[in-house]
């Protein structure tokens, strides 16, 4: 299980073909992969926003994403899981975060990635604050899904 | 020892301090914190957690735990 906040842009994709890489042991084990990306948009609740800043609670953010990580992944057929997670100022089109699941099989791989993204919104303390035309405002809820 | 006692995002624009420090209260549970810190009542909206782990507001609060008040998160 590896989590990780970044302060500054990462390209999700770059970062999970680093990851494969540099992961051989799980070449030949991993039959199924699930992969999240999340990324910023330039619209919300019907306003422009121009950038935003995501705040965390140092400590118990990383500490909430092993626990939920290791509460979804309590799986024996998942191998690994990769969290990544923005913090501090983002673009629109940046990418937020990265979940990928590493499984024997696709079952697990599909459920456990769904299932840390869910309980990674509902549950990591972080906060995004937006920067509109007409100022600043942080965002109160998350859209359903 | 004192309760450290922290607020995060619109919690703390409300509040107007990321963090205070306040004595410890025998008995004392979230929402007395939160009053000794902020002088007004606890909205029950906002989350909490103690020493990192989230809490309840009716908790109790020990000497030296770090006690955190937040809105819901929006983070993904």
């Amino acid at each position: 299980m590896i989590i990780e906040l970044r302060d500054s842009s990462f390209d999700a994709f770059d970062e999970l073909a680093r990851f494969t890489r540099e992961r051989r042991d799980l070449a030949g084990r991993c039959g199924a992969n699930a992969v999240f990306v999340g990324s910023m948009r330039d619209f919300n609740e019907g306003d422009a926003v121009s950038s935003m800043f995501l705040e965390h609670y140092p400590g118990m953010t990383e500490r909430e994403l092993g626990t939920l990580c290791e509460e979804s992944a309590g799986d024996d057929d998942v191998l690994e899981v990769l969290v990544l997670h923005r913090v501090g100022r983002v673009e629109p089109g940046e990418h937020i975060v990265l979940v990928a699941v590493f499984s024997g099989h696709r079952a697990a791989a599909f459920r456990v990635c769904r299932a840390v993204m869910e309980s990674l919104k509902h549950r990591a303390p972080f906060w995004k604050k937006e920067e509109l035309e007409t100022g600043q405002r942080w965002v109160a809820r998350n859209t359903p899904g | 020892m004192a309760i450290k006692v922290k607020f995060f995002a619109s919690v703390r624009d409300e509040v107007g301090a990321g963090e205070i420090d306040i004595e410890p209260v025998p008995q004392a549970r979230v929402r007395d914190v939160w009053a000794g810190a902020t002088g007004r009542p606890l909205d029950p909206h906002v989350l909490v957690a103690i020493n990192q782990s989230y809490a309840g507001q009716d908790d109790p609060v020990a000497d030296g735990d770090e006690v955190a008040f937040f809105p819901p998160v929006t983070g993904g």
